[in-house]
């Protein structure tokens, strides 16, 4: 089980790198006499997490949702954009141009609309969350879609075969990579437009909390909500990486 | 004699872009019989890919009769053509004998008798042992092999191939080329083979249709007087040499 061994090893290194990294930042701030509030140790970062006002759960979770939601929505609606693309050129020729256009709307500007349409909450940061990667994902599909050896497609035509088989049979599955790489673009833009999404207003998120312990100089809380943010962003990644891993033969996946 | 299987008669391709028309074709007129294994030979450029597809249906033509099909070998378009590309293009995402079998699943053919015909066209073209690997685990010839049993799995009467070997190095397409004669002889399938090699088209052909280009012409079509089955040492025969060099002096290389 030589492989298995690999693996064992590769997990070991990543683990260890993460861990040096903690020490690293302990050691600069005890060894460098750093004031707690501009960069508190690993543990005095860690204890905020006892504070019961700060509500680290329910925070994480609106976050959370913010985020899953938003990509969610972007995957499957961008995705699914893509797929009609493919189906009816014209359709494209008609979206397209117009997608491209609204994509160079900085999505960022738009919040504050976003937040008179549906009010403060969860709402408008999924919305954001969503607006960020939907481009991405339908840019990625659309070009996985359309990357189909003209020789295939000759040969199924030989066979009669129908454009429904085309499109199951080849144009689908071998889309697939691109829809992936797309979407762990797209999952590291999720996290940071929910964030965004709730720096410009919302009454509760890791980012809303930020902005209230920013204003008693609770560094240690920042740096907590900074890490659980991380830490959803990654779980989000790995979720995707091994849907991936699912689904995609390891020669097909894209790098 | 009901007739030859294929017989094309004056037929022309013209090309047509932006305004321009290109004949990429010409007056090409020669029969196959059935069983055949014909070699088309000619420079890059002068219309025998074109002239592949427009045999097997995915190009219209301008001009002059086509026929495939004898009152004794009765031709269905879309059950009887297998094509074998220069790349092998199989699908990455699927195991060998899934690939083999994308044929019979696109026609709808019974799968259970399909995937024992796989396994059995694997083993014809030496891929026995490899069917639950995936392309990628496969050499360049091999996927070869692979394209060319994807080809057979729905037991089609004429087989297309363009340059299926010409991505391959040389000693793996001799290799290839005895093998395919094999697979022929076994299968007893008619064969247009598409080539750019001159002994490559006379070594393996029972006829070699000879194409030039600019203008497109048809310029020879000649039979293979060479007994089967064949071995590399034909290649060193007399007569072999007077068929390659009669190409050869077509395409003005002499
Ligand atoms: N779709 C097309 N539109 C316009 N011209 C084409 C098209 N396909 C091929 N041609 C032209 O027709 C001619 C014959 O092309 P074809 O691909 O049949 O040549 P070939 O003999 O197969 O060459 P090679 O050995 O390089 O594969 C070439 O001059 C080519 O430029
Ligand atoms: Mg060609």
């Amino acid at each position: 089980m030589a492989g298995n061994r690999d693996a064992i090893q590769r997990y070991a290194l990543a683990v260890l790198s993460h861990l040096l990294l903690v020490a690293a930042w302990h050691f600069f701030v005890v060894l460098g006499d750093v004031p707690a509030f501009v960069m508190p140790s690993p543990a005095a970062t860690l204890r905020s997490l006892s504070i019961p006002n700060y509500r680290w759960f329910e925070n994480s979770a609106a976050t959370a949702i913010e985020i899953f939601g938003g990509y969610a929505l972007a995957v499957v609606l961008g995705v699914g954009t893509a797929l009609l693309f493919s189906w009816w050129r014209w359709l494209e020729m008609l979206a397209m141009p117009l997608l491209v256009s609204l994509n160079m709307i900085p999505k960022v500007a738009l919040g504050p609309l976003f937040i008179v349409w549906f009010a403060y909450g969860i709402g408008p940061n999924i919305l954001m969350a969503f607006a960020i990667c939907f481009f991405p994902i339908v840019l990625t599909t659309a070009r996985g879609l359309s990357e189909v050896e003209p020789d295939l497609l000759d040969l199924v035509r030989t066979l009669k075969g129908s454009r429904w088989q085309i499109f199951a049979k080849i144009q689908l599955p071998g889309a697939l990579p691109y829809i992936f790489s797309g979407m762990k673009v797209a999952a590291i833009l999720a996290v940071a437009g929910a964030i965004v999404g709730e720096f410009l207003g919302s009454d509760k998120g890791l980012g809303y909390l930020m902005l209230q312990v920013q204003v008693t100089l609770d560094t240690a809380a920042m740096f907590m909500a900074v890490i659980l943010i991380t830490l959803i962003g990654v779980a989000l990644y790995g979720l995707v990486l091994a849907l991936e891993r699912l689904l995609v033969v390891r020669d097909a996946r894209l790098q | 004699m009901a007739g030859p299987f294929i017989h094309l008669s004056g037929v022309n391709k013209v090309y047509r872009t932006r305004g321009e028309e290109f004949l990429a074709i010409s007056e090409a007129t020669f029969d196959v019989d059935v069983g055949e294994l014909v070699s088309l030979v000619g420079p890059s450029g002068c219309g025998k890919t074109t002239l592949l597809k427009v045999i097997a249906g995915l190009h219209p033509y301008d001009g002059g009769e086509l026929r495939i099909g004898s009152q004794t070998h009765p031709f269905d378009p879309s059950r009887d053509i297998g094509m074998v590309f220069q790349q092998p293009l199989l699908l990455k995402w699927r195991r060998i004998v899934d690939n083999v079998l994308l044929p019979a699943e696109i026609l709808g053919l019974p799968m259970a008798e399909s995937r024992e015909r796989a396994r059995d066209l694997l083993t014809l073209v030496g891929l026995a042992g490899n069917e639950n690997k995936y392309p990628y685990e496969l050499s360049g010839g091999m996927q070869q092999r692979a394209a060319i049993a994807r080809a057979l799995i729905h037991d089609p009467k004429l087989i297309l191939m363009d340059e299926p070997f010409g991505a391959l190095d040389a000693l793996t397409r001799e290799k290839m080329n005895l093998e395919l004669l094999h697979i022929w002889r076994e299968a007893r399938k008619t064969i247009l083979f598409v080539t750019h090699g001159i002994s490559e088209a006379v070594f393996l052909g029972t006829r070699v249709v000879v194409l030039t280009a600019s203008p497109a012409r048809m310029a020879d079509n000649f039979q293979v007087d060479l007994p089967h089955p064949r071995t590399l040492d034909i290649k060193t025969h007399e007569v072999f040499g007077q068929y390659t060099r009669r190409i050869y002096r077509l395409l003005g290389m002499e």
